[in-house]
């Protein structure tokens, strides 16, 4: 040790560099570690690819039960969701009497259109769009009634049963049924699903963190010795948490874009089933994949989690160190 | 000023086991110490309370002019960097080269790289093993490891350097070698403390001796 280079520079002070460059080498000792990060996961190929598969599938779930919610609600909109009254008139009504009824109708104005199916259409399409066409055979007269499809201007429910009400107390009409019914059930079904998602959202997040906290856990076994040293030679918590911080993000990183590659892998076996279900209900459809929220969703979440998962596992046993201490 | 004040100072474990008792001295700055003892006689605690790992259960220990009981939490990195810690297993890492092992306290720090390469280099010299850079410590003899754990205690040029039994793996002739090296730290003004149970080395070195007796300091 040379006589002029002890002055000033010595010890605690060799470190009091400017903000500057302190600041410069916070930044690039963020990139090394980040680096560093992944080479090290590259340097454990099998035990990185188990831990990443693990994360892709929990995250590939939540994933694509999304991707799926994200469709039906596409259908939702789409379909017609006017609420219809559909009025089933007496079958012994004459001809005449259901022409003047549709018509008397067509003259309120709380509604927007009426459409008039008389029995001989109905049949014509019952025979048409259902396999059990044939039964009609078996009945001298048609049994189907004339049908009127009313669209009412007002869709507020109860209004809707007013009206209900209202036309099923004419002597024409049977029976008066409001066509919310479907509409109602794939709300709740959506609801549901949407709530059922979210569950599965939650507890496969909270697995992404375990997983990735237990692969920390392991991977800090491996350098006990080198946290201890770090730290006794005047490493920050921070500074030995960083490693570690940065390879749970790539864990998370990395994991989510191998799940959304299993999600459109899921898609693309599911499509075929799902569109003719669609197509019931809709004439056309073109199953959608994740969308770009998807995408930002699953990577920055399971970065995030990857994030924590590596935080909590180092901060455990920061604090072990500590308490070894006190 | 002084570079180490020990202030009436006790340390009582929670299993009721009192290493230390009412120790009291000042080392100077510049001065070079022997701590010696029966092993258990809380050699090692004292040490501990200097770098920190160990508080006193009362009294006070002052490093120049911090009180270390007085230091935050996240005051205790920074004490830390300003001090040189010598281990008897010298403690380096195995997965890196020795280059990157007395890298270390500099990367820490945050040192620029070239400022790196210059005191690794620096430091290598001073131990006289230049030419070791690139190998890794199990490559090396168990005096050439030590050697490297103090090239990693000197590189940052600590005002104090603390060594804990530093030539307790070696034969007398590397200790002799070792305890010469911290004598030339010593020279060009570094405070330095080391804890050995060689009472025959001691003697055969002009130092002051501090010596623990069941926790308590008597005077030589």
């Amino acid at each position: 040790m040379s006589n002029e280079s002890r002055p000033r520079v010595r010890g605690a002070s060799g470190i009091r560099i400017g903000r500057k460059a302190h600041f410069q080498r916070w930044v690039s000792h963020h990139r090394d570690e980040a680096v560093i990060a992944v080479q090290r996961l590259i340097a454990a190929p099998l035990a990185s690819l188990l831990t990443l598969l693990m994360l892709a599938v929990a995250l590939a779930l939540p994933g694509f039960s999304l991707t799926l919610l994200g469709n039906l609600e596409r259908l939702a909109p789409s379909a017609q969701l006017e609420p219809q009254i559909s009025l089933y008139l007496r079958t012994d009504l004459p001809v005449e009497r259901v022409d003047s009824f549709s018509r008397e109708l067509l003259l309120r104005d709380d509604l927007i259109s009426v459409e008039l199916i008389d029995s001989a259409a109905g049949a014509k399409e019952f025979r048409q769009h259902s396999e059990l066409g044939s039964l009609l055979d078996y009945f001298d007269q048609n049994p189907l009634p004339a049908v009127i499809l009313v669209l009412p201007k007002d869709r507020d429910p109860d209004v809707l049963e007013a009206l209900k009400t209202d036309l099923l107390a004419r002597d024409e009409v049977e029976f008066a049924e409001v066509d919310l019914r479907w509409i109602e059930r794939l709300g709740a079904i959506l609801r549901s699903f949407e709530r059922i998602s979210l569950i599965l959202a939650l507890l496969l997040g909270l697995t992404v963190l375990l997983v990735v906290a237990n692969s920390i856990r392991m991977m800090i076994n491996t350098r006990l010795e080198e946290i201890e040293v770090s730290l006794l030679i005047g490493a920050t918590p921070a500074w030995v948490r960083r490693p570690f911080l940065y390879a749970g993000f790539w864990y998370g990183l990395v994991g989510a874009f191998l799940s959304l590659l299993m999600i459109y892998f899921a898609l693309a076996l599911a499509e075929a089933p799902l569109r003719e279900l669609f197509t019931l209900y809709l004439g056309s459809f073109e199953l959608q994949g994740p969308g770009i929220n998807a995408w930002g969703w699953l990577l920055c979440g399971g970065a995030l989690l990857g994030w924590g998962g590596a935080f909590i596992a180092v901060s455990l046993q920061l604090n072990q160190f500590n308490t070894l201490r006190d | 000023m002084s570079a180490i004040r020990f202030e009436n100072v006790n340390k009582r474990y929670a299993t009721g086991h009192e290493a230390l008792k009412a120790v009291d001295f000042t080392l100077e700055s510049g001065e070079m110490a022997f701590l010696t003892g029966h092993s258990g006689a809380g050699k090692s605690t004292l040490l501990k309370m200097l770098t920190l790992v160990e508080q006193p259960s009362r009294g006070e220990v002052w490093v120049g002019d911090q009180n270390l009981s007085k230091l935050s939490r996240i005051q205790v990195p920074q004490y830390r960097r300003t001090l040189g810690v010598v281990y008897q297993n010298h403690r380096l890492l195995a997965d890196r080269n020795v280059y990157n092992n007395i890298a270390l306290p500099l990367q820490i720090a945050g040192f620029s790289q070239e400022d790196i390469g210059r005191r690794v280099r620096a430091a290598l010299d001073r131990v006289g093993l230049l030419t070791a850079e690139q190998s890794y410590p199990q490559a090396l003899s168990s005096g050439e490891q030590q050697r490297i754990g103090i090239a990693r205690a000197i590189v940052h040029k600590p005002r104090l350097l603390i060594a804990d039994e530093p030539t307790g793996n070696l034969d007398p002739r590397l200790s002799l070698d070792i305890m010469h090296l911290f004598e030339q730290f010593n020279r060009v003004g570094t405070t330095v403390l080391i804890a050995t149970h060689d009472v025959a080395l001691i003697k055969r070195m002009k130092h002051r001796v501090l010596i623990l007796d069941q926790g308590r300091l008597r005077n030589v």
